[in-house]
């Protein structure tokens, strides 16, 4: 701290003075900056050899494709000549967590309000923690869980969305057998990206500035009206972002999917039905058996999902930014 | 409609600590009256008490009478949510709606009361507005979010959203302590027209502020740090502030303590 010494006081000798303050210190901030500078680059070096990997061995396989790779319903690529496609991945991926988000994001921010906003303290502590416990499930245990215990449960419900909600089409179930469908599956990926989801919102949802609460409160609200006029608009873009953890999350599951759904390669409007596929089931599935060619077959696919994820992210951000000047991040 | 206010044998708790001690005053309608002390004595909380936002507070409750022209605040059957509605507040920081618009932060209170028409808001939000001597500076950014509003604007624009709702009584938590000499003497300027429609209580840090927009002053005190904060006297605020009848008063006045 030379720079605080008195101006009276005699000055230090030199070479101590550059040991005592300034030398040491930057000598820490270079190290620092290197360390800090050399992990962003490291980061930028892996994302990139990871796109260059996928799609080289990806070209590999697609050029040899003798199906069309984003419509064939199929996949042989073993055969002679070798025929795969991703439709139906693409379609049972994105329809499970589309499934999975439209139940776990509604349940998640109601247990995440009631958790900041209405439960008692000492019940709201020990709820967090349960959720978050949920977390900890490693997603194999859920794939038993699932093919188990929620597959023969869920018959039943089948049956009665069937009978009630059969003119809607999606809930017609055509074909009998056990529940193993890609709506089994997104019930599956919603308990399993509730946590997630939960504590990120709950998170987001008390670090709402209490003047903001008060401002609703004093004009008369309710409770619903304070969380309705200051917590949601407050946490909005927080609880996108939570979604999309959990969406990357879905996408991706992979042994649970497996362990529960009974994959066929085809696209089915009916959800009820069993059969259908995701990115990473398939791969799991098939890529011990598979040779060279059909493990850059997979890796083919797993790019599309690769891609998909990146522009999931991408719209997450530019939704958070387009209502930046509304956030409660300027108040 | 200004209100009487008439407060008797008030106390108010956080949890077991007593913070402020057996208190009655009586406010006039139309009239503005100011609150001053030392930090902790208790005067911000005493105002939270009139519209029942002490309550709010983890803890917090209330013992005593508050009679808003012969109705019993703290009556068994009242809700404070009711309450709220009647008796505005606006707080020592300005807290506009950050999401909402300036149009839809004035009009936020009456779209919580309901009791209103569509097509009546627009001219009960310039109302306002004009109130809150806002109207001249916003009139052509009405949609623009309220948050990017100066400081003081942000602060006339939270009075703008109490008084639309027309409360009965509007209580204001040091308003200018986070605002700048212009923009507070806007808001003193706006304290001196509001009155002739409302009543107005004020909490102030600032001598000269109770001193020039006030009629009454209420001189709070407390005995030692942890001991309840009390009511040491309240009168004109001219008397006050030149010939009080407490000692204690005209010490801190001088600025002999506090």
């Amino acid at each position: 701290m030379a720079s605080t010494t008195p101006i009276d006081s005699p000055p230090a000798p030199p070479v101590a003075r550059k040991r005592a303050g300034s030398s040491s210190g930057r000598v820490g901030d270079k190290v620092f900056l290197g360390l800090s500078r050399g992990s962003g680059i490291l980061l930028l070096v892996i994302m990139a050899s990871i796109a260059v990997f996928l799609t080289y061995r990806a070209s590999l396989a697609i050029s040899e494709n003798d199906g069309n790779f984003f419509t064939t319903f199929d996949w042989n690529p073993a055969g002679d000549p070798p025929v795969f496609g991703i439709a139906v991945l693409l379609f049972g991926t994105v329809v499970s967590s589309i499934i999975a988000m439209a139940i776990a994001v509604p349940v998640a921010v109601g247990i995440a309000l009631f958790i900041s906003h209405y439960a008692p303290r000492k019940l709201a502590a020990p709820l967090a923690y349960v959720v978050d416990l949920l977390a900890a499930v490693p997603s194999i245990v859920y794939g038993i869980w699932g093919a188990l215990v929620l597959v023969p449960y869920l018959e039943g419900l089948n049956l009665w969305l069937d009978q009630f909600f059969g003119w809607t089409y999606i809930f017609e179930k055509t074909e009998v057998g056990v529940a193993r469908s890609l709506f089994t599956v997104g019930i599956l990926l919603a308990i399993m990206i509730l946590p997630i989801v939960t504590s990120v919102s709950r998170e987001v949802f008390l670090q709402v500035p209490k003047m903001n609460e008060e401002a609703a409160l004093a004009l008369g609200a309710t409770r619903w009206e304070v969380i309705r006029l200051s917590v949601l608009p407050f946490g909005r873009s927080g609880v996108i972002s939570a979604s999309m953890l959990g969406l990357g999350r879905a996408l991706g599951e992979t042994m649970a999917v497996a362990t529960v759904l009974s994959p066929s390669f085809i696209i089915s409007g009916h959800l009820l039905n069993p059969g259908g596929g995701t990115f990473a089931q398939n791969i799991a599935a098939k890529f011990d058996e598979a040779n060279e060619f059909g493990r850059d077959a997979l890796i083919a696919s797993g790019l599309v999902l690769f891609v998909l994820t990146l522009l999931v992210n991408g719209a997450a951000r530019m939704i958070i930014a387009r209502r930046k000047e509304y956030s409660g991040a300027n108040a | 409609m200004a209100k009487r206010i008439d407060v008797s044998g008030l106390s108010a708790y956080y949890g077991s600590h007593l913070a402020i001690e057996d208190i009655s005053m009586t406010v006039e309608p139309r009239s503005v009256t100011a609150f001053i002390g030392p930090s902790g004595c208790g005067k911000s909380t005493f105002l939270r008490t009139l519209n029942r936002m002490h309550e709010v507070t983890p803890g917090g409750r209330v013992e005593g009478k508050v009679l808003l022209d012969d109705e019993n605040l703290y009556g068994a059957n009242v809700d404070p949510v009711t309450v709220r509605r009647t008796v505005g507040m606006v707080f020592q920081r300005p807290n506009p709606f950050p999401t909402m618009s300036i149009f839809d932060n004035v009009a936020a209170g009456l779209k919580l009361n309901g009791s209103y028409k569509k097509s009546q808001l627009p001219e009960i939000v310039e109302k306002s507005l004009r109130g809150a001597n806002l109207w001249n500076e916003v009139k052509d950014r009405l949609n623009k979010p309220g948050s990017g509003l100066s400081g003081g604007q942000q602060q006339r624009l939270c009075i703008a959203r109490a008084i639309a709702v027309e409360p009965d009584v509007l209580l204001m938590d040091e308003p200018c302590s986070a605002l700048d000499p212009i923009s507070t003497l806007a808001i003193e300027d706006l304290i001196g027209e509001l009155k002739e429609r409302f009543t107005i209580v004020i909490v102030t840090h600032n001598m000269q502020q109770a001193a020039r927009v006030s009629d009454r002053t209420a001189f709070f005190n407390l005995a030692a740090v942890g001991k309840p904060g009390k009511l040491v006297e309240i009168d004109d605020t001219e008397r006050i502030f030149s010939n009080p009848s407490v000692q204690a008063t005209e010490d801190y006045i001088s600025g002999r303590f506090g």
